[in-house]
């Protein structure tokens, strides 16, 4: 649902010149040191849209996830989550029912000490009837995979299960859109492979926003849009080919690209005539036989 | 060692004990600690032990497990039933050296102390070997639920409880992986006399109580942004709720009460202290 605000159309969450400092304060209360986290963003999400955000350590994003979902507050500028403000405090508990979050370490987000009980913690604090909550639980545990580790200590899972229990307990409260804050990065591959799975299928089946921050290359490149973020702005913003056509820009950003792309930008640096922006094996495989036929035809 | 002790710990069965409301076992365990207090004579004591028993093998939990779990109060019992019997005065004197007095009526007190101890521990970990320790909370909330009238946090501290037992294993984890670490780098917790074992914990405990708050803060914004926001408005998953067994549970445990008062007035001569 869009909403109608200062007559335009907004997406999911739209933010206008958000600024956030942290402030470092000494013991007597004076400002130490003031350390400007996320610098004038204006971004605007669609609902239904998989956006990532990349940047390296200290870029700035997950300062401004974490004002997707009301824990911070803009220090100057406004923040509109499905059109409300996150500065009125009356809005909170609905932003948060709407923006759901996943955080980076599976075992601090958890709070059951039994599976279903941890999916269906979020529910209970928002006072839904208990009947109510056992079916949103069967529901987002069935829909993460895990309803067979239902009855289960999260102890006894490994890190990607331990993920998707966090997730199932975001997607339990039936969230517009649910922001993943470098969701696999304490996971293993196989982890890793496992969390992103889920989030696609959230995406591309039940409609959720999705918004992902990672500085993993491999896991973007299926997302409808990325924004490059760095010391506090957006750099870069577009489609994920067109992102990865930039390998140097992302180099000078300390960012790795996909090891394909990087294949193929080395090669094409070398002179061969392969496209920018290549994104996975399948698409360097058709250049590469594309270049070898004009070859043999010459 | 953290791994040996089993009392407080739960054991998992099915047993009419374990499916109780976790209320009626609080009250219960209750009713049984005030109960040993009351007794006061040889059939009290035996009524007790006797429900003591019947409860323990309707609970199907091993009786050696229950043992197990007087192991780590076995040093003050042992001396508080030494102290009793050597140190209590009475006209029926068998032997004296100095201040210590060995007496009849200190060796029935001795017996008695034991045994009162004895049950005692035996009856309040009987209560959590049958309940699993979310359900205890989830009893205390709801049974001390009254006293959020005079404004004391039930909730929060039930929330607290529940949430550093589900954080027991974890910080356990951790600690063998920062002890490994130490060790891996030379640390000994092993050797030398107590002084240097205890200083050797430093380079243990610091880490750990760093991480323990950064997991704590961490842990407060998920639940902050799964819109946790205290006690109030909230619904239960699993609500409580009394069944016909409960009752029956409540009755049985009055009239126990009742039989332990009336043995204390009928039979005040017998064998008493």
């Amino acid at each position: 649902m869009n909403t109608f605000k200062n007559g335009c159309i907004m997406g999911i969450i739209k933010t206008s010149r958000l600024l956030y400092n942290y402030i470092k304060r000494d013991e007597e209360d004076n400002i130490e040191e003031v350390k400007r986290a996320v610098d004038y963003v204006d971004i605007d999400i669609k609902e239904g849209e998989f956006v990532a955000i990349l940047g390296h350590n200290g870029s700035g994003k997950s300062t401004l996830a974490k004002h997707m979902n009301a824990l911070l507050l803009p220090t100057e500028g406004t923040i509109w989550i499905d059109g409300r403000d996150s500065s009125v405090s009356e809005n909170l508990l609905e932003i948060r029912k709407c923006a759901g979050m996943v955080f980076q370490n599976p075992d601090n987000q958890i709070i059951g000490t039994v599976v279903e009980e941890d999916v269906g913690f979020g529910l209970e604090n928002i006072g839904v009837p208990t009947e109510q909550i056992w079916k949103n639980v069967n529901e987002s545990l069935d829909m993460v995979g895990m309803n067979e580790y239902r009855k289960k200590s999260p102890n006894k899972l490994s890190g990607g299960q331990k993920q998707r229990v966090a997730i199932a307990g975001v997607v339990a409260m039936r969230p517009k859109c649910i922001v993943l804050d470098e969701p696999t990065a304490m996971l293993d591959p196989s982890g890793r492979k496992e969390v992103i799975s889920t989030i696609k299928k959230l995406n591309r089946e039940d409609n959720i926003t999705i918004i992902l921050i990672t500085h993993y290359m491999e896991e973007v490149i299926e997302a409808d849009r990325i924004i490059v973020m760095d010391e506090g702005n957006v750099v870069m913003e577009g489609v994920p080919s067109e992102i990865f056509s930039k390998v140097e820009k992302l180099k000078s950003l300390r960012l790795d690209v996909p090891q394909v792309t990087e294949l193929a930008y080395e090669l094409r640096k070398r002179g061969l005539p392969v496209k920018a922006g290549v994104l996975t094996i399948d698409e360097l495989t058709d250049e590469l036989k594309k270049i070898k036929a004009a070859g043999e035809h010459k | 060692m953290i791994r040996e002790i089993t009392f407080g710990q739960y054991y998992a069965a099915d047993s009419p004990i374990h499916r109780l409301d976790p209320r009626i076992k609080l009250f219960g365990t209750l009713i049984y600690i005030i109960s040993l207090f009351v007794a006061n004579n040889i059939v009290s004591y035996a009524v007790a032990a006797l429900f003591l028993g019947i409860i323990i093998i309707i609970s199907t939990v091993p009786v050696k497990f229950i043992l197990k779990g007087l192991k780590p109060i076995l040093f003050i019992l042992l001396f508080s039933v030494a102290f009793n019997a050597v140190l209590t005065n009475g006209e029926h004197v068998l032997a004296k050296w100095g201040v210590f007095v060995i007496s009849t009526e200190g060796l029935i007190r001795a017996a008695y102390m034991g045994a009162r101890l004895i049950m005692l521990i035996m009856g309040s970990s009987l209560m959590t070997y049958t309940t699993t320790p979310n359900e205890l909370t989830d009893g205390l909330e709801k049974s001390l639920g009254f006293l959020r009238k005079i404004n004391i946090p039930v909730h929060e501290m039930a929330m607290m409880m529940s949430i550093a037992l589900r954080f027991i294993p974890i910080l356990i984890e951790e600690t063998d992986k920062i002890m490994k670490a130490q060790m891996a780098r030379g640390a000994d917790f092993e050797n030398g006399n107590i002084i240097h074992r205890v200083k050797s914990m430093v380079p243990l405990l610091i880490p750990l109580f760093v991480s323990a708050f950064r997991r704590a803060s961490d842990l407060a914004m998920a639940m902050e942004a799964r819109c946790y926001h205290g006690g109030e408005g909230r619904t239960k998953m699993k609500p409580l709720q009394y069944k016909r067994a409960d009752y029956t549970g409540y009755i049985i445990v009055l009239v126990y009460f009742a039989v332990i008062i009336a043995t204390r007035i009928l039979f005040k001569n017998v064998l008493h202290f």
